[in-house]
């Protein structure tokens, strides 16, 4: 049988619109084989929440430039939570280097800044995807 | 002799809009020397004398927090010798929302300064002499709104309305296109743009009521795109004006632009001067324009952007260094030269000044703002000039054909263009096929991220946590103390006259001078006009 295609939603949650980053990732783990849904920009927690469930995705990637960071992660595994889902969360965008440790604690997997290479990202994703899918 | 670098076979060199680049220039690449500054088409720029008569404006974009914090940035950059203000407005402020909104929720003050009332514009302004300063504001959806709410500030000052001067972006268009901050769909978007532009030709004649700009290159438009991408977007609005009834010789002269600035110099330099050349036959030739004003594109510009790195960023006040030499010598009208920590926060004081000193460095200790056009007469920039303008107009062509800019955005190919081209831009860095020192050059460095963790000499600014607080804190104060009915009928007004077709400035002004708040006055408009709904495509 062939092995399932990691699915991956892209979301841009909070206010900002600066969406360069969230579309070429989107477009990098296309290009690796994965299907991408992205959310298009000021998706709330619950949309993201509805399409990830819906969509029956691996992994989520949030983009965040805003600094508004911190708690759009809280807000989406607070919410994934109360709906009893467990999907890996990474997240992309102007990242300070103080806030890791509290986004990690919260539960994100893994944290990309402006410099990530495509490919490391791909790989991440691809990883978390791989074990996430293998629950199912 | 042995060459220290043989050129590998098909090896092509061109510049970062494909324009073939020769080894060397001469005459013959040439089409004809351009007419002197001041002249039309003003490839030389708009001024004969230009630097020495009027320097560029030093107008670095600030704002965060609560309007007193912005407000103290903005008088230490005044008194470090910055000659113009530019205001950054947070989030919630751009998209029609109060503080206390939930949707405003971990957004209040973090890229710029929150706005709710015209409370919080005159304690922005507090002290700041708004006869004798000018003011730009990245404001597109809520323009409307803010202008007002600047225009009422200044009153208080005793400064009458026929004397601010300044500039409101209010260009809905790259929003749809690039940038992301619209509310309303875009026909509404359309009206109150021009709007804002009738108002202020009429009553506001220092103003600059659109400053149509450039975000379709830092979202990976290449500079021939983005120059075409703009300039399309300018003759919608002249259309749109004109369909309003306004002669094109009232409200050409207040047009202004605004664009990004990376370190490719010479394509930068070719681009301004082209872009003047397009836009100055474009308003003779197809809107019929006779004023030398309404034919001179004035410029506002950007050096920084997605061109600095996150990586070894003291490399990146080079980066502005040479885009600040780029703009001056292309003739632009005012810089911002963006902070050399961009990619990790908001500017502290300390980069905030080093980025001014850029300016002034450029400025004071070079050559560049004696002479007009510098670079004028050089074979490979009047040949690049040439060549980015006939890019440049077989994409406006391009584009016209397909419909028109609005119809493009619609349809999402801008957008799809756009995004490819950032792709490619990134893979690009990733296979070294676009040096970016620091971060693929010299080879063999490894990612920055694996370099050990914060780099040389940043110390990104924190943002207060009580932002918020204190904002929603004085929206009760505000909401207590307000005349309720007076609000309640300004927004009925409001209402009303947006479900017709009447300029909104007036009904506009009524609701901030009763202290209607942003997110009220916008939500007025968003019950009438709706919202947009933008292609997810990708």
């Amino acid at each position: 049988m062939a092995a399932r295609r990691i699915r991956v939603l892209i979301g841009k949650p909070g206010l900002d619109g600066h969406d360069r980053g969230a579309r070429v990732v989107a477009m990098a783990l296309r290009d690796a084989g994965m299907e991408v849904v992205y959310s298009g920009l000021r998706a709330s927690v619950a949309q993201l929440a509805s399409a990830a469930e819906q969509e029956d995705v691996d992994v989520i990637g949030l983009s965040v430039l805003s600094g508004a960071h911190l708690s759009a992660c809280r807000r989406l595994i607070e919410e994934l939570r109360r709906r009893g889902i467990e999907i890996p969360l990474v997240l992309g965008g102007v990242i300070p280097k103080e806030d890791h440790e509290e986004l990690r604690r919260l539960g994100v997997a893994a944290i990309f800044g402006p410099e990530s290479p495509l490919e490391e990202i791909v790989r991440t994703v691809s990883g978390l995807g791989f074990n996430g899918g293998s629950d199912r | 002799m042995k060459r220290e670098r043989p050129e590998a076979d098909g090896e092509t060199f061109a510049t970062r809009s494909g324009l073939p680049l020769e080894p060397c220039y001469g005459p013959e690449s040439v089409r004809s020397p351009p007419p002197p500054p001041g002249a039309f088409p003003f490839t030389r720029g708009i001024h004969p004398t230009m630097y020495r008569g009027k320097p560029w404006t030093m107008r670095q974009y600030a704002g965060f927090g609560t309007p007193a914090e912005t407000n103290e940035r903005f008088r230490y950059l005044l008194a470090q010798g910055q000659t113009g203000l530019s205001l950054a407005l947070d989030l919630p402020t751009q998209l029609g929302l109060d503080s206390d909104d939930p949707e405003a929720e971990g957004e209040v003050g973090k890229v710029g300064v929150a706005i709710d009332s015209l409370d919080d514009m005159e304690a922005v302004f507090e002290g700041i002499p708004l006869g004798q300063v000018s003011t730009s504001m990245t404001i597109n959806a809520t323009a409307s709104i803010l202008l007002a709410m600047y225009e009422a500030a200044a009153t208080r000052q005793g400064v009458p309305p026929e004397r601010i001067a300044g500039t409101v972006q209010n260009d809905l268009l790259k929003e749809f296109g690039a940038r992301g901050a619209w509310i309303f769909p875009i026909d509404p978007s359309m009206r109150l743009a021009v709007d804002v532009i009738e108002d202020c030709v009429g009553r506001l004649p220092r103003f600059n009521p659109i400053s149509v700009a450039s975000h379709y290159r830092d979202a990976g438009a290449s500079p021939a795109e983005e120059l075409a991408y703009t300039l399309a977007a300018g003759t919608t609005y002249v259309r749109a004006c004109l369909d309003r009834g306004i002669p094109v010789d009232r409200f050409a002269p207040r047009l202004s632009f605004f664009f990004y600035t990376y370190t490719n110099f010479f394509e930068e330099v070719a681009k301004y001067r082209a872009g003047r050349r397009l836009w100055a036959t474009l308003m003779r030739d197809r809107f019929g324009a006779k004023e030398p004003q309404s034919l001179a594109m004035r410029i506002a510009c950007v050096c920084g952007g997605h061109s600095l790195t996150r990586a070894e960023p003291l490399g990146n006040v080079a980066r502005t260094t040479l885009e600040t030499l780029a703009v001056a010598c292309a003739g632009v009208q005012s810089v911002f030269t963006a902070a050399h920590d961009e990619a990790f926060a908001i500017p502290t004081e300390l980069s905030a000044r080093t980025a001014l000193r850029v300016q002034q460095i450029v400025a004071q200790e070079t050559e560049v703002a004696k002479v007009a056009d510098p670079l004028g007469g050089s074979y490979f920039v009047e040949a690049l000039t040439d060549a980015m303008e006939d890019r440049g107009r077989e994409i406006l062509d391009e584009l016209e054909a397909r419909g028109g800019m609005v119809e493009c955005l619609r349809s999402g190919l801008v957008q799809q263009r756009i995004a490819r081209g950032a792709y490619e831009q990134q893979r690009a860095i990733e296979s070294g096929a676009q040096p970016l020192v620091g971060v693929n050059y010299p080879p063999g460095l490894p990612p920055a991220g694996a370099r050990g963790e914060e780099p040389d000499g940043i110390a990104t600014q924190r943002l207060s946590r009580t932002a918020a607080m204190e904002k929603a804190k004085a929206l009760a104060r505000l909401r207590r103390g307000r005349d309720a009915g007076r609000v309640e009928l300004s927004l009925f007004r409001l209402a009303d006259e947006a479900r017709g077709t009447q300029n909104l400035m007036a009904p506009i002004r009524e609701a901030v001078l009763a202290y209607a708040t942003v997110g009220e006055i916008a939500r007025t408009l968003r019950q009438v006009f709706g919202i947009y709904q933008p292609p997810t495509a990708f």
